[in-house]
């Protein structure tokens, strides 16, 4: 395996690629009792059509999702989420709309529970039975993901900003949808997005990393096949499809997100470069130490339910900013008037400095979560770049790049406004 | 890892955890009160009007860019409730030297800051700001008020509250509403003033440092100080039975579509010398991770719900079972989820079910060991309850719980009330179908 050396951050990286196309990271952790290994596969909710063998299928909303859920049932009748937590691991499994993650921590018996997680996530096993009864249990979630006005906000911005990518539509797709999954709709999408060569395996703790690569390539099947195209249809524009939602729930004050979506860079360390960016731009514009969140917070705009992200997901960049606010509006005319004096101004040298030290403190605080480290390593080998670079690239990122971030990115006329009003107000 | 113990000055004591493993060292400094109503607000508001400004950095962006330079140091309020001891005060984290520029070292500055948010408050004619508290109390209000936003976590803390009417329990770590309301700045003072003389505090440490040099620099940052006499006359009252002869029950309606029955029970008996491993366990086999009797059978086996755990307030005595169902599901989960209460009452507990939660407890306990912010609250706790022990001894003694231990905890165990969230008008198609 191939070793890669973090001196100034104390970490040491091993990789490979296995000839079944299978990506193998491995961190080693001397004196920590956790072990962790993320099993991930490039498929994820917003991956509906899709070509293979030179046709072009379509999946009804929430198959990967429905296929997460009933991936952990094997062929013996046992189920590997209870073998897994019988052996006192925490198994666990998310999907977005971008990746589906199968994953587990322990602390002893990290061997054979790698052997389980590799061999039930390559081992399909459904009935018209156990999928007829997951749909109870799915049906559920999704009124639970109805009732919950943050997942409302966000899917309300996401149906603003894009006009027919499939990210607009919820992971777990509506009670309906996913009534039109079959056993055969599971096998189907497992062929095509679980081989190995479309997937990452990355594990961190106190363990030898050629026992990682020894045991993958002895549970998982040895032959490479084709990385599947997933179709998310035409290029989007670069501006909203609309600019603003307002709904109504049982809130007690209103809920909003801000949003902009971002043209991807390609890959590799530029595409790196833009989640720095991003990120340092967003601190500056909008972290709890700008000058904007703090005269917001001092006058009652804003309150400590105020945060933002850019989430890289599906071919798809977007930020978002939001949280809870008396006055949505007028976040967000006071974020654009922000952005145009950044335009004209620039960002101060000192402040950019200080920010670029907070978040170096942020990501050093990152590094002893295992469940960060391991997931984020897997997104980067998607896209292209390893995730401990970020501490090197994050060295050269300058102030004059956020601004022109700001401006091509966050101007006026490419934000939308999501809000859930208060019920009866 | 090395834990040791040392009162800075009276009532003031520091937990010390010496590790040479983490990236980043943490800190987090906590006043000890009672928790009452009347009082639970005002509490609550302080960490948080403490954190808009000092006399040094006198408004937030202020503070907050002294953050910055400490490399995003982020000192950040903290309001707990243990049982009904309300713990407020702050907590942050901030990079060891091996890994800064120059390898500076931020345990002087930071205990610093600690010290300036705590203890020198911006003032005006000896108060704190009142244009701070009025905002302050404002964003407690709106937090308090969106407890209703979560419907799960606020289904549970209906429950409580409901089950707790008749005690301190009752009241959320923010305290009330009309409690909020009522913040003053001039009596906020007072009882900020008081709290800073007479509270314990517990602070606690872990990274790199040495105890001798975390000892120095924290006597130095909080040597202004002012203590009177302590009053260490905290605690929590343990009720032991349900309070009515019948199990109560208490139905809320809400525009939702999902319904969220929540049970709670007192633990009883077992209370009275509480076997601290063996509880861990019972939870583990009755409704907490994957293995667990109710997690297999009422998702998985009968799919009444998404989610059915189990959830225990050691120090309050109390367990709840929360889970969200279809409205026409109460009366099959309900019975479902006493009927596996039942079944480990009758020791119907399989050596692999056993096994499977020792694991689980001990694997979680080990884990402890790996996060910091694990590790702050395991021994704040400790701290509390005076033990001394960490969580691989903990761990230790998971193993010797026998099937005997955890029959006799759910034979103690007593449903108190239960409580239902469910939807309004035409979502309730239940009721008419009856």
């Amino acid at each position: 395996m191939k070793l890669s050396e973090y001196p100034e951050i104390g970490e040491k990286l091993y990789s490979t690629v296995l000839p079944n196309g299978l990506e193998i990271r491995v961190l080693p952790k001397k004196d920590f009792s956790t072990y962790y290994a993320a099993f991930m596969t490039n498929y994820g909710g917003a991956h509906r059509r899709f070509n293979t063998d030179g046709r072009t299928v379509d999946t009804p909303a929430g198959v990967a999702h429905f296929l997460e859920h009933k991936m952990f049932d094997l062929p013996n009748g046992d189920n590997a989420l209870n073998i897994l937590s019988a052996n006192g691991a925490d198994p666990n499994a998310f999907t977005s709309s971008g990746v589906t993650c199968y994953y587990f921590q322990c602390t002893e018996g990290f061997e054979e529970n790698l052997r389980m997680l590799l061999h039930f996530v390559s081992t399909p096993y459904f009935t018209d039975e156990t999928v007829a009864k997951e749909q109870g249990i799915i049906a559920q979630e999704i009124r639970m993901g109805e009732d919950n006005p943050g997942m409302t906000v966000y899917y309300n911005l996401l149906k603003l900003l894009y006009d027919h990518h499939p990210i607009r539509d919820r992971v777990a797709g509506t009670v309906e949808s996913i009534s039109g999954i079959t056993a055969q709709t599971l096998y189907d999408c497992h062929k095509v997005f679980y081989a190995p060569s479309n997937m990452v395996l990355c594990v961190e703790g106190d363990i030898e990393p050629e026992l990682v690569e020894r045991i993958a390539a002895g549970e998982l099947p040895s032959e490479r096949a084709e990385v599947p195209r997933a179709d998310f249809g035409g290029k989007e524009g670069p501006l909203p499809a609309g600019r603003e939602c307002r709904e109504k729930a049982p809130v007690s004050a209103p809920q909003f997100l801000i949003g902009a979506k971002l043209e991807c860079a390609r890959g590799g360390e530029d595409a790196l470069r833009q989640h720095l960016v991003s990120a340092l731009c967003l601190r500056m514009l909008c972290g709890t130490s700008s000058p904007l969140y703090t005269r917001l917070y001092a006058d009652g705009t804003l309150n400590m339910d105020f945060d933002y992200e850019t989430d890289f997901s599906a071919g798809t960049g977007t930020v978002i900013i939001g949280g809870e606010s008396r006055d949505p509006d007028r976040v967000l005319e006071e974020f654009s008037l922000e952005v145009e004096r950044i335009g004209r101004e620039g960002f101060d040298g000192e402040a950019f400095e200080r920010a670029r030290r907070a978040s170096l403190g942020a990501r050093l605080r990152g590094l002893e979560d295992f469940d960060n480290v391991c997931v984020s390593m897997a997104f980067g080998v998607f896209d292209g770049y390893c995730a401990l670079d970020s501490f090197r690239v994050l060295e050269t990122v300058t102030a004059d790049e956020c601004r022109r971030f700001a401006v091509e990115n966050l101007c006026r006329e490419k934000l939308a406004i999501s809000v859930i009003e208060p019920a009866g107000k | 890892m090395e834990y040791s113990r040392t009162e800075l000055m009276p009532g003031v004591f520091l937990s010390h955890l010496h590790s040479d493993k983490f990236k980043t060292a943490c800190m987090s400094v906590n006043l000890l009160t009672q928790l009452r109503r009347e009082t639970a607000a005002m509490n609550a508001v302080i960490p948080f009007v403490l954190r808009r400004g000092t006399t040094r950095y006198s408004d937030m962006e202020q503070l907050s860019r002294r953050m910055d330079e400490l490399y995003g140091t982020a000192i950040e309020p903290v309001v707990r409730r243990i049982g009904e001891i309300h713990c407020i005060g702050f907590y942050g984290s901030f990079p060891e030297p091996d890994y800064l520029p120059g390898g500076e070292a931020l345990l002087g500055q930071v205990s610093e800051l600690m010290a300036q948010l705590l203890l020198s408050p911006a003032t005006r004619g000896g108060l704190l700001l009142p244009q701070y508290v009025e905002s302050e109390r404002d964003k407690l209000l709106e937090l308090i008020r969106s407890r209703v936003n979560d419907k799960r976590s606020y289904s549970i803390s209906r429950c409580i509250e409901e089950m707790c009417c008749c005690e301190d329990f009752a009241v959320s770590r923010f305290g009330g509403e009309a409690e909020a309301e009522n913040i003053h700045y001039k009596k906020l003072t007072r009882h900020y003033r008081a709290l800073i003389q007479t509270s314990p505090v517990e602070i606690f440490y872990c990274g790199k440092a040495p105890n001798g040099e975390v000892v120095s620099a924290l006597r130095d940052a909080f040597s202004t100080m002012p203590r009177s006499e302590i009053d260490y006359e905290i605690g929590t009252d343990l009720r032991m039975n349900a309070l009515e002869e019948h199990t109560r029950f208490v139905e809320e309606t809400m525009d939702v579509t999902q319904g969220k029955l929540v049970m709670g029970f007192r633990l009883g008996e077992c209370m009275e010398e509480p076997d601290i491993p063996a509880l861990y366990v019972f939870n583990s086999v009755y409704g907490s991770g994957a293995t667990s009797k109710l997690f297999m059978n009422v998702r998985e086996k009968l799919s009444l719900c998404y989610y059915a755990s189990s959830i225990l307030y050691l120090h309050k005595g109390i367990m709840l079972v929360a889970s969200g169902i279809e409205f026409d599901k109460l009366d099959a989960a309900r019975d479902e989820i006493f009927a596996q209460l039942e079944s480990i009452r009758n020791g119907e507990i399989s050596d692999g079910e056993l096994i499977a939660a020792k694991k689980g407890v001990a694997s979680d306990l080990r884990a402890t060991m790996d996060s910091q912010g694990e590790l702050e609250g395991f021994w704040l706790s400790q701290s509390l309850d005076g033990l001394d022990y960490g969580p691989m001894e903990l761990a230790e003694l998971i193993e010797d719980v026998t099937k005997e231990d955890v029959t006799a905890i759910a034979g103690s165990i007593e449903c108190d009330l239960i409580y239902f969230l469910k939807g309004n008008g035409e979502e309730d198609r239940a009721d008419e179908a009856e």
